[in-house]
């Protein structure tokens, strides 16, 4: 079969895919994104969602080597508390966004789960979708959190090769590979309607690392089919991974995976997040700070990682809309559920 | 003139307001496409503000404002949705679609909210596949209308069900609105050809290069279907031309 072949086919096989991550992939990536452009276009419409995240807390048990929260990096450490956090959020909410990500350090003594049930429950007055990008937890703790009004997760595995994950893990909760790697699937258990994936896009080899999130996505998508599963890009500043890389994992997960969400932070750089608006993104975060407290005190603690994009949620907003594209600010209701 | 619930529809094309590019893009196409019938996902207003962009857009005196429970996986989630439009209409375009990724309709669950939301007075519109026995028991509990789909949502593949949907509208008692999966003009004609009371349209006017024109199109095919239903299509069959006849006998 040729390379275009490939292209014209729905679906695509799991060696079809690793043809679009090939070289081939790569000489061929204009009508890669095409093809990813058009599948997009016809599953997602020409908008892209909007959200921010909210730091709760840079403390942490870890030691991740690539992450500013590592236990063993001495700066200034914070941990919000509700009224802090909800001070966030409504800089946030004032802002426009209706789609939240908390986002915490693995501090469970502070933000446990009845902190976050606490946080929540103000926020359902102010957000309609509210997702957390936490430390791992149990099933048990995930059921009570959907309850209390979060209705996604976002977990990444960082690295899916195991020796690299116990080398830039040596320490803490985090060591624990195969706890974290089951963590979307007890979200999905407890019943999230969105279940966001992702790998640090530098701490692996690529290819390979590509090839066990699409694996990875594909299975979660097929076991919990109630559930919308998004791909994220993390990549380390610094990263051995290019934008033509970058650009073409997008595309071929894209054509793996026609209904996956797939989520841009403001970890790139303003022009790159543009340009891949059509190629396949359906969410991007905006105007985001990634220390706790940042948007309502002005406290410099370490941020989990330097923000490229800094523009202000409606310069992207008009950036998205310049593309002709929508920016739709929500796309959820907390009243899906009922608490 | 086409009838729901007592009330008079002029545009018998519906249109959906989802994947446009942009807010004023969607209102040149629905003004274009002439419908009467706009239908808003509940998820992504904000029904408490008069001030939401696409509440304020859509004038609810030019148009019937047709909100849908897009998102919901269950009944109850279904019928909580809905009761978040009461003070704006008690009109509602009934979707539970548990799977995010095909946004196929769960029979069950449909029926079951069904029930409920005409039990609390809401006008209903069941988007279900096209299943005719789940089309009649819509029916009995009181719906009023069945929106049975051509193809999945988005796929644009027209009307794959159509022996289905000729049995449905066999059956009905009430206007049957073929929703979902008409991805060109000719698919909605086809539709009405068959005798459909009317279609919903939204990705392939929402996702065209021009969806003005697009909305035309599917607004004069709508039209040119209906006609050819009315002036009774000759229906293809072969010819009945036996070289020997079986009824000579009867000269």
């Amino acid at each position: 079969m040729t390379f275009l072949d490939i292209l014209n086919k729905n679906p695509i096989t799991f060696d079809d895919f690793k043809r679009l991550l090939s070289k081939e992939g790569a000489d061929n990536i204009e009508a890669l994104a095409q093809r990813s452009h058009q599948l997009t276009k016809k599953h997602f419409g020409k908008t892209i969602q909007l959200y921010a995240p909210i730091y709760l807390s840079n403390e942490c048990n870890n030691q991740c080597v690539y992450c500013g929260f590592n236990s063993k990096v001495s700066e200034k450490r914070i941990s919000l508390t509700v009224d802090q956090a909800y001070d966030e959020a409504k800089v946030l909410s004032k802002m426009g966004f209706k789609h939240i990500l908390l986002v915490s350090g693995e501090k469970k003594e502070t933000i446990s789960v009845d902190y976050l049930k606490k946080l929540v429950s103000k926020l359902r007055g102010l957000f309609s979708s509210i997702s957390i990008e936490i430390y791992p937890m149990t099933e048990e703790e995930y059921i009570e959190l959907f309850a209390a009004g979060v209705d996604g997760l976002t977990i990444y595995q960082e690295v899916y090769d195991r020796e690299i994950y116990k080398k830039v893990h040596p320490a803490g909760p985090k060591s624990d590979y195969d706890f974290r790697f089951d963590t979307p699937e007890r979200g999905g258990t407890a019943g999230f309607y969105r279940i966001n994936i992702g790998y640090l896009l530098g701490l692996g080899d690529w290819f390979s690392e590509t090839l066990a999130l699409a694996k990875h996505a594909e299975y979660l998508q097929k076991k919990f089919w109630q559930s919308q599963v998004s791909i994220s890009f993390p990549r380390l500043k610094g990263s051995s991974v290019s934008d033509l890389q970058l650009t073409q994992m997008i595309c071929a997960l894209r054509i793996f995976l026609p209904k996956a969400g797939l989520v841009l932070s403001t970890r790139e750089q303003a022009e790159l997040r543009d340009n891949l608006i059509p190629l396949g993104i359906t969410q991007m975060s905006a105007a985001s700070r990634t220390s706790p407290g940042a948007y309502s005190i002005d406290a410099p603690s370490s941020s989990q990682f330097p923000v490229s994009d800094l523009r202000t949620l409606s310069e992207v907003a008009a950036a998205i809309t310049a593309k002709g594209y929508e920016p739709v600010f929500k796309d959820w209701d907390s009243n899906f559920i009922m608490l | 003139m086409l009838k729901i619930a007592g009330r008079e529809i002029k545009s018998r094309l519906f249109i959906g307001t989802g994947k446009f590019p942009s807010t004023k893009i969607m209102l040149e196409a629905i003004e274009a496409s002439g419908a009467e019938i706009v239908t808003v996902a509940l998820r992504r207003v904000d029904i408490d503000n008069p001030q939401d962009n696409l509440i304020e857009a859509i004038d609810r005196k030019k148009y019937l404002f047709l909100p849908n429970t897009s998102g919901a996986r269950t009944a109850d989630e279904a019928v909580r949705i809905a009761r978040l439009a009461k003070g704006l209409t008690n009109w509602v375009k009934l979707e539970v679609t548990p799977d995010p990724n095909y946004l196929l309709p769960d029979p069950i669950e449909t029926l079951k909210a069904a029930e409920i939301l005409v039990k609390e007075g809401f006008v209903v519109l069941p988007y279900i596949n096209a299943d005719p026995v789940l089309a009649l028991k819509l029916q009995d509990v009181g719906c009023s209308t069945v929106m049975p789909l051509g193809s999945p949502i988005g796929s644009h593949k027209g009307l794959r069900t159509a022996d289905a949907i000729k049995i449905i509208i066999e059956q009905a008692r009430v206007p049957v609105v073929v929703d979902a999966g008409l991805g060109a003009p000719s698919h909605a004609a086809q539709a009405m050809e068959l005798g459909a009371d009317a279609v919903l349209v939204n990705t392939a006017i929402a996702i065209s290069p021009n969806p003005k024109l697009m909305a035309q199109a599917f607004c004069k095919a709508v039209e040119a279907g209906r006609e050819g239903y009315l002036s009774g299509l000759a229906s293809p069959s072969e010819k009945a031309s036996a070289s020997s006849p079986l009824t000579g006998f009867l000269k």
